[in-house]
């Protein structure tokens, strides 16, 4: 682990030190009923973000491989919770199977060997043509194209595109670099969640998409971005980037996020829940944690390979 | 520790609507969807209702391999029934009666085949339910449904999908006076279905 990081989890886990014994007070002295709920609420919120960031501090520590793993083991929990809710048929059985136990295994071993030409293609195009396939030979034509469909996007959503962010490691030269780089990149998009949710409740007044998500408004998106940004400058030695690109880079990632979030909540408005699940005590499950990382990750991983000179 | 695997393998989700888990002798009567059903049940139940609690199961599924008894008599202590060549000897309601006696809850899969519509419409129970509300009066009969299990191990597949399973328990039911054996079964199956309904709109 690279000084550079060592600094940031310490600066994290001191922070989540802190809002633990603000909770803690927080708890034992709301008077209320509703004020312990909030409480109770805010604390197991925590519990969750200690849990988080551990892991994530964990698998950094360990290296690219243990990323790989952790970040594969997310997208199996976010496919698993997809999948779920949604109406699959017999037919779709053995696509499924596959799906889950060999498509989602490879990807991440791509990601971590790591083969580009073959991770950026393989859900895409092997993916996409061999389960469509596999579904279609079942012979179960009932709802074939939204089936086929549902499948289909969950890969590209759950398993793909948040495999980018297991990717970042490969973006500078040195590994460690990198490493401290997808930190900063998780540490940007997440606290844009969250002080999107503090500004919205300071001041929250327009709704942002009545609709889809009720709790969001302009107030706490604007807020939550330029916060969000000037976090990510300010951290910007973690990054090869100069303070304003780092700037630019986290209000990029922060507004994609922010789309991530809108069409994974129309995507639960239209199948009737509200979260994806319950594994993560106050955030539902790990779908709704990792839904803006999954938007933000490629757009970032391809964007920052084009800056940093890869070539195109 | 088997139970605590089953549930993280089959992610279930447990629900108690309109009654509370409590140690003593009862009747869960569940849809029956998948070879899983049996040990997911059993593993959703809280450790000591579980304890106390006897599915009942068809023995020439059961036996089939020493590994299936083991489960099934040393695990989930199931009493095992036979569907064929029925006589007075082996009769599955006196070992059902057997073991509310013994003062132990019983699991039952009144359709007593594993259902394969697509529709998720109930199949016809089979009468013994009714049996046992007349013979046990006292015993509370509680529907339990289970949901997403034809999904992870559909009939004739053998490769499990990683799909999370729920159980829900709903409110308990009793014979009523001079009920019929037809109203009764009807009624059991609609408070069975009706629980489908509840989670739709959960």
């Amino acid at each position: 682990m690279s000084s550079d990081l060592r600094w940031f989890a310490f600066v994290i886990l001191g922070l989540l030190s802190l809002a633990t014994v603000a909770g803690v007070l927080g708890a034992w002295l709301s008077r209320s009923d509703k004020a312990r709920g909030a409480a109770a609420d805010a604390n197991s919120r925590l519990l969750a973000w200690w849990f988080l960031a551990g892991s994530i501090l964990g698998a950094a520590w360990l290296g690219q491989t243990a990323l790989a793993v952790l970040f594969g083991l997310a997208s199996f929990c976010a496919l698993r919770e997809f999948v779920s809710i949604h109406r699959t048929r017999k037919g779709d059985h053995r696509a499924l199977f596959l799906a889950f136990f060999v498509v989602l295994p490879l990807q991440y071993v791509f990601v971590a060997l790591p083969w580009y030409g073959m991770f950026t293609i393989f859900i895409p195009v092997w993916a996409f043509l061999l389960l469509t396939a596999r579904a279609a030979v079942a012979g179960d034509t009932t709802r074939f194209l939204e089936r086929i469909a549902k499948v289909q996007f969950g890969l590209l959503f759950c398993v793909y595109a948040l495999s980018h962010v297991a990717a970042i490691p490969q973006l500078t030269p040195k590994p460690e670099d990198g490493i401290a780089l997808l930190c900063w990149f998780l540490a940007v998009v997440q606290l844009s969640d969250v002080f999107q949710w503090v500004w919205g409740k300071a001041l929250g007044r327009m709704k942002l998409a009545p609709t889809l998500s009720p709790n969001k408004t302009w107030g706490g998106l604007i807020g939550g971005i330029l916060t969000a940004t000037a976090i990510g400058a300010a951290l910007y030695w973690m990054t090869p980037f100069s303070p304003g690109r780092a700037a630019a880079f986290a209000a990029g990632a922060c507004f994609l996020g922010v789309l991530g979030g809108l069409v994974m909540s129309a995507i639960k408005r239209d199948a009737g829940v509200k979260d994806w699940g319950a594994s993560l005590g106050g955030h539902g499950g790990v779908l709704d944690r990792v839904d803006g990382l999954a938007f933000a990750a490629p757009v970032f991983f391809h964007v920052a390979r084009w800056v940093l000179g890869q070539g195109l | 520790m088997i139970a605590l695997l089953i549930r993280l393998l089959s992610g279930v989700q447990t629900r108690w609507v309109g009654v509370e888990p409590a140690v003593r002798p009862r009747v869960y009567f569940a849809n029956h969807l998948s070879n899983l059903d049996l040990p997911v049940l059993w593993a959703a139940l809280p450790p000591a209702i579980r304890r106390r609690a006897q599915p009942v199961a068809a023995r020439d599924y059961w036996t089939m391999t020493p590994v299936h008894h083991w489960l099934a008599t040393r695990v989930f202590h199931a009493e095992l029934i036979e569907r064929k060549a029925i006589t007075h000897e082996n009769n599955p309601l006196r070992q059902m009666e057997a073991i509310i006696d013994r003062g132990n809850a019983l699991v039952i899969f009144p359709e007593g085949r594993r259902n394969t519509s697509d529709d998720g419409d109930l199949l016809p129970f089979k009468p013994g339910i009714w049996h046992l509300a007349r013979n046990r009066p006292e015993v509370e009969l509680v529907p339990t449904l289970l949901d997403n299990l034809n999904r992870i191990l559909p009939r004739g597949e053998w490769l499990p999908v990683p799909i999370m399973a729920s159980v829900t328990f709903g409110a308990p039911l009793r014979l009523g006076e001079g009920e019929s054996r037809e109203a009764f079964l009807e009624r059991c199956t609609a408070a069975l279905a009706s629980l489908a309904d509840n989670r739709e709109e959960a």
